[in-house]
């Protein structure tokens, strides 16, 4: 397997404010690959980076062996793109979509054609190729911009926050395409998300809080740094049940959004322990595997949680309420 | 063009590179704005309503109280009346109109829309800023010369050669302006500067351009003011080829420079300039990465 993404000690500074700070990264040809992280982690930033979309501050990145402050242009012919907000133009058709796409990306014209047939079957959206894209759904949108990204047959497609917004059936649907696609044409996926439950389809993630990795390994690898099993616990006072656990049981529980999660090796054994010693009313208890959450937590000691809306968010939203009659 | 790395088997290596390079690039850009700007024919309809109000009502009324003979003063003959002077002049506030519109949503396109299609394909990106500017500028050009269909109700006679020389016209006009807006655009984050814009830069424009008043006898700090405008000398010419070839006396509303009148070459030329340092400065905005 050969890298197509190396990343050394990538830097990037707004004014003061350090968004990337000093991230060291391999992705092989082929991979899945997750970045995971609460929004404002530098995830896009990264990505933007490896796009060419924004210098480095410091440090370096080759991506398909290219160095993207070198030579954007040889880059960007070599990756597709899948947006955190659509960029499609919804004024054409799908069709006309994937079209000016390949032109841009100078597909030949017999080839683009072929191309555009055969995406368009597989992400489904074969009958509405001649449809306007202000009349499609947020997920149909979403399918014709992983077509678009992979029709100029690049080498990695990066896709920020692919399921964003939608349901969890039509994510379900995103990932199916997107298994398809990299089974059909052996393109590496490298995308970044917030959803734990998605990052555990990646071969391998990287954990990024505050513009650094804070781990990295498959997500085996990763609940592996958990033991055992987790119990989360729900009490009205959660500080005075976490120095109950700690002086009762010798461990340390973290707590997070009002609910306290221990960590034990054998959790259904010491659950009914846990539940006739503990002095307080329990609310609620669960036992469960590890999940990424658990170890987001762990490792970062705060929980991935939804930021305040940025100046980036409001104004998305007004484009929204703006364009939202002819949606 | 260059060869891709080694990939799997049974994979289709692509092409790489754009078919036609710059103009390739630049024919595609400009065909998208076309292509929305032919679908979107309602928009084309609705945005006739502001020019017509001028023409009918602030026309109409004001050519009653100013009387018929509106720049008949000086010599004899035949006046224009005030609605066929501001006639060539409602046509371009319908082109200053149109490119500025469409320039400034680039702004929301390049944070949210196809413009990051764009900025991420491997096309230098000159090629969107001319694009842009000549698909602004070629909807812009069409807006004003829809107008031209109401000149028999104005009573301006329209030749052939009368109709080529104003669509050349009507086009510099837009270039100058939809270059001036692609450039603004380039720098602008978020909309809120729009406003900015509207009232400082496009009203202004509009009002100190002649194409609501004759830029002849005015106190000496406007006179300098509408000299500075670029779009003084984009209407200009517009008026004297159209009201001209039906006879009617305009020469005396014609741009002077130190009591010189321009040709109406030399008036081309500063448009195109101005059009030529504009588009100048959004290819090297759009060129620029952060």
């Amino acid at each position: 397997m050969a890298a197509v993404i190396e990343i050394q000690k990538l830097v990037k500074k707004y004014g003061d404010i350090e968004a990337v700070r000093g991230i060291d990264l391999v992705v092989e040809q082929g991979e899945v690959f997750g970045f995971l992280g609460p929004n404002g982690a530098g995830k896009t930033t990264t990505i933007s980076i490896l796009c060419t979309l924004l210098r480095p501050t410091a440090g370096a990145a080759q991506v398909a062996g290219i160095d993207v402050a070198r030579d954007p242009a040889a880059v960007r012919s070599r990756i597709g793109l899948v947006f955190q907000d659509p960029s499609l133009d919804d004024q054409l058709t799908a069709r006309e979509n994937l079209d000016l796409h390949g032109r841009i990306y100078g597909v030949p014209s017999a080839l683009r054609r072929q191309r555009i047939d055969e995406l368009l079957e597989v992400v489904e959206l074969k009958d509405r190729a001649s449809s306007l894209v202000r009349t499609f759904s947020g997920g149909m949108k979403r399918r014709l911009e992983i077509a678009r990204g992979v029709l100029h047959h690049p080498q990695i497609l990066f896709l920020d926050e692919p399921t964003l917004g939608l349901d969890p059936q039509t994510r379900k649907h995103i990932w199916d395409y997107l298994n398809e696609l990299r089974r059909r044409e052996g393109v590496t996926l490298f995308m970044t998300t917030h959803y734990m439950d998605e990052a555990e389809f990646c071969d391998r993630i990287a954990i990024i809080d505050q513009g650094r990795i804070v781990a990295l390994g498959t997500p085996t690898e990763l609940k592996g740094k958990i033991g055992g099993d987790v119990i989360t616990l729900q009490v009205s006072d959660v500080p005075a049940a976490a120095r109950e656990v700690e002086q009762r049981f010798g461990i340390a529980p973290l707590s997070a959004n009002g609910t306290l999660r221990i960590e034990v090796p054998d959790g259904a054994s010491f659950l009914p322990r846990l539940v006739r010693e503990l002095p307080m009313r329990i609310d609620s208890v669960s036992l469960s595997r590890p999940s990424l959450d658990d170890v987001f937590l762990k490792l970062t000691g705060h929980a991935i949680r939804a930021e305040g809306a940025s100046d980036k968010d409001m104004l998305r939203n007004m484009g929204r309420m703006w364009r939202g009659g002819r949606r | 063009m260059t060869t891709a790395a080694p990939r799997a088997a049974g994979i289709v290596t692509p092409v790489r590179g754009i078919g036609g390079g710059l103009l390739g690039a630049i024919y595609i850009v400009w065909w998208r704005d076309i292509i929305r700007y032919w679908r979107d024919r309602a928009r084309v309809g609705a945005s006739l309503a502001q020019p017509l109000l001028y023409l009918v009502i602030f026309g109409t009324g004001l050519a009653s109280s100013l009387g018929g003979g509106f720049g008949a003063t000086t010599a004899g003959g035949a006046g224009v009346s005030y609605t066929q002077f501001i006639y060539p002049g409602v046509i371009s506030m319908s082109v200053l109109f149109t490119a500025i519109f469409g320039a400034m949503s680039i702004v929301w396109d390049r944070e949210f829309g196809f413009m990051r299609e764009l900025l991420v394909a491997p096309i230098d990106r000159a090629a969107i800023a001319i694009g842009k500017t000549l698909g602004g500028a070629t909807q812009a050009m069409i807006q004003g010369l829809i107008l031209l269909v109401l000149a028999p109700f104005v009573g301006v006679t329209l030749a052939p050669a009368v109709i080529a020389q104003v669509v050349v016209l009507t086009f510099v006009l837009a270039f100058g302006l939809s270059a001036m807006g692609v450039a603004l655009a380039s720098f602008m984050r978020s909309m809120q500067g729009f406003q900015v814009v509207m009232n400082f830069l496009m009203m202004p424009m509009f009002f100190l351009s002649g194409a609501l008043f004759p830029l002849v006898g005015l106190p000496g700090w406007m006179t300098v003011l509408t000299r500075l405008n670029p779009a003084s000398y984009g209407i200009d010419p517009i008026r004297r080829v159209l009201l001209g070839s039906s006879g009617f006396p305009v020469d005396r509303f014609a741009i002077t420079i130190f009591d010189q009148t321009l040709p109406i070459a030399v008036e081309i030329v500063v448009v195109l300039g101005f059009g030529a340092v504009m588009l100048g400065i959004a290819v090297r905005a759009f060129q620029r990465r952060d």
